[in-house]
């Protein structure tokens, strides 16, 4: 896919209501993205995980589906358990939706609006401040094109004392029944002091056309607030997504996410965590199930800007046929970072003699009075325990079954929205099955 | 019930058995004893199917059947049990689950439907006074940080719930304390039946206390080389493996 594309695409954009800053970064970064292009493997941080190569065919920038009628199961079949109970947010072909988005939450806890809006219904200096933070730590081609394309993004609020008591659940939708599409979804969430919201993502494909979602959130946790934030991956195998969540805790906060990657073509999950007030605590889990031809590669990265944060990680990957799981996991303690605690994790079971673990974690310590460790395991099922339970009557399969369902159960526990949790729980059970 | 002809195997190239011949019928406890690395273990690993042991030679038939044509799941649910002398430590599976799927399966099998919810649980509860295990044991990970008596007490209510016709105790005894010992060889009684055999495999006379068997043999350098009754455990309390040994090792000379 040439650049000219997408020059065209980037001149043609309307930009009437873009605020003097929105259009500056929008500018930079479309400069960025054009010097730049999309990463190749020979960069570090892509080394293991091949993007520019999806980007051979013809992906188009649609954000407008000719048919919404074509979509209407999808909007149904997209929907997580208590649906009804949730603040819900659509995105279709990566452009909020607000006309079938339903906000359950009062207008006191939670504003949720189009972005362009935020900004004179007195955010302002919210998004100014922080939307494009994330192009501090993610510098390549790939992130700079959805910030050069900002215009249908959501704005979300959550005001300073409340605890959402309605999660929020966002829903992607990809138009894919006639061409392959791009998608680039943005969002900025603000989690005011000692606020609470629960977040959980998901993402599904309509139509057999190739999809490649380049999917952007941020969010701000303020002094004393809780974040909980769950991505779901279980699209098909034909749809690809750059994802990229990056997380600014300016103030001593609590925050804790977990990320499920089923089913899909290439998935790549940016995952930053900037510890940047004293105090901050930060919990980092996912779990990979991955077979066929499916790559996730999970980037994490945790900068620890000031003392006593806390970070936990544990990242599990279940490899089976030719699929690949990729782990990276950056952990920066900065030099007034005294008395970090840093702790990573990650395991690996591969299935297949065809299947591939890449794991690499990084540490960076500038401080000289921290705790910082990381382990990373790859093998096999316990032959001895399939014995001990086939030696009861339970077949090789089922004994498989359970004892990689034991494998993916502490990743699944940290899922602290229950019918969600019991939801994800029956998904696994159904995939590890289908033999 | 259990007929063993003439049993050949090796582990890694490594010949243990070579030669073993025993009838069990219905209704009997046999034990058998013998020296460290006499081939104890290896009898009973080969009984319940695992893969890593080859058997050269020899057949054995279970309830009419060929043994060791079927999978290790296989001989369970045909009503084999092995009581493990170390129970594996699972992580993450419950051990209700867990007895729920191997009861489960076993009945599939057989061509039954599988328990209901309420018929499990009674039959949980009635086993569990049987063998006095706690319900706390059993909504844990399979073993996982249980002491080396509730282990093997798991083992026994495992037994007691999938109801085997014939159980092979093996080496039940090791690392049990002398009230762990007396609960579980208590269980065991109890699980004593005129239509079940129980193959109890034991480096100490200690557990034939308890647990009363028609009769006993010693394994010495992977064959039978005596048989009698419980006066030859008592004997081999006082006396040692030795006499036997020296015996045997002349006869071979």
């Amino acid at each position: 896919m040439n650049a000219t594309y997408f020059k065209d695409q980037f001149q043609q954009l309307q930009t009437e209501n873009d605020t003097v800053h929105l259009a500056a970064l929008r500018a930079g970064s479309f400069g960025t993205f054009d010097q730049k292009g999309f990463p190749t493997t020979k960069l570090e941080e892509w080394k293991y995980t091949n993007i520019s190569s999806l980007f051979d065919k013809e992906y188009q920038i649609s954000p407008f589906t000719d048919n919404p009628a074509s979509l209407a199961a999808a909007i149904e079949e997209i929907q997580l358990p208590e649906h009804t109970n949730a603040n819900v947010l659509y995105f279709v072909n990566g452009r909020y939706e607000p006309s079938l988005s339903i906000i359950r939450s009062t207008i006191e806890e939670l504003q949720v609006m189009p972005l362009l809006q935020a900004a004179s219904a007195g955010f302002q200096e919210i998004i100014d401040q922080h939307l494009g933070e994330s192009s501090v730590y993610l510098k390549d081609g790939i992130h700079a094109l959805n910030t050069s394309f900002i215009t249908d993004a959501v704005f979300i609020h959550v005001a300073a004392g409340k605890e959402l008591s309605h999660p929020v659940y966002i829903y992607h939708l990809a138009d894919a029944q006639h061409q392959a599409i791009l998608t680039q979804p943005r969002s900025l969430v603000y989690v005011s002091k000692r606020a609470k919201i629960q977040i959980a993502e998901t993402f599904r494909t309509v139509g057999t056309m190739d999809s490649f979602s380049n999917a952007v959130m941020e969010v701000v946790v303020a002094q004393d607030a809780f974040l909980e934030y769950y991505k779901l991956q279980n699209d098909a195998a034909h749809t690809s997504q750059v994802s990229s969540t990056h997380i600014h805790q300016t103030g001593k906060s609590h925050v804790h996410t977990v990320t499920i990657s089923l089913n899909g073509g290439l998935l790549r999950n940016n995952l930053n965590m900037i510890l940047d007030a004293e105090g901050n605590e930060t919990h980092l889990y996912g779990l990979s199930l991955l077979k066929g031809k499916t790559h996730v590669d999970n980037h994490t990265l945790i900068d620890n800007k000031h003392p006593n944060c806390f970070s936990n990680q544990l990242y599990k990957n279940i490899a089976d046929d030719a699929a690949t799981g990729v782990f990276s996991g950056r952990i920066i303690v900065q030099p007034d970072a005294q008395k970090t605690n840093a702790y990573q994790s990650n395991k690996n079971i591969i299935l297949s003699d065809q299947a591939t673990i890449n794991a690499k974690p990084q540490l960076e310590i500038f401080a000289d009075d921290v705790k910082c460790s990381h382990g990373c395991t790859v093998g096999q099922l316990d032959e001895e325990a399939l014995f001990y339970l086939r030696a009861r009557g339970i077949s090789r399969e089922l004994a498989e079954v359970l004892l990689l369902q034991a494998f993916a159960t502490d990743i699944v526990e940290q899922v602290k929205i229950e019918p969600l949790r019991q939801h994800i729980d029956t998904l696994i059970q159904q995939h590890l099955s289908i033999q | 019930m259990l007929s063993i002809k003439n049993i050949h195997a090796n582990i890694d190239g490594k010949q243990i058995l070579k030669g073993i011949n025993l009838e069990i019928k219905a209704g009997e406890v046999h034990a058998i004893m013998g020296p460290n690395g006499s081939g104890k273990s290896t009898l009973s690993s080969v009984l319940a199917g695992r893969e890593e042991y080859e058997v050269t030679e020899g057949e054995v038939k279970f309830l009419g059947k060929d043994l060791l044509s079927l999978p290790a799941e296989d001989r369970a649910r045909e009503g084999l049990f092995l009581a493990f002398q170390y129970p594996v430590e699972i992580p993450g599976v419950s051990t209700t689950n867990f007895i729920k799927a191997a009861v489960n399966e076993k009945r599939k099998y057989l061509g039954q439907d599988p328990l209901d919810a309420v018929s499990f649980l009674k039959m949980m509860k009635e086993k569990m006074a049987m063998v006095e295990i706690n319900q706390s044991l059993l909504s844990r990970s399979i073993n996982e940080g249980f002491s080396g008596g509730e282990k093997k007490r798991n083992e026994v209510f495992q037994m007691a719930m999938l109801e085997p016709k014939l159980a092979i105790l093996d080496e039940t005894d090791s690392g049990l304390d002398i009230d762990a010992l007396r609960i579980v060889a208590n269980g065991i009684n109890k699980l004593r039946s005129s239509d079940r055999a129980i193959l109890l495999i034991t480096h100490y006379q200690r557990l034939l206390d308890y647990i009363q068997p028609d009769f006993v043999h010693v394994l010495y350098k992977g064959k039978i080389v005596k048989s009698g009754t419980k006066e030859l455990a008592l004997e081999l309390e006082e006396r040692g493996y030795d006499f036997i040994t020296e015996a045997a090792d002349m006869a071979n000379l």
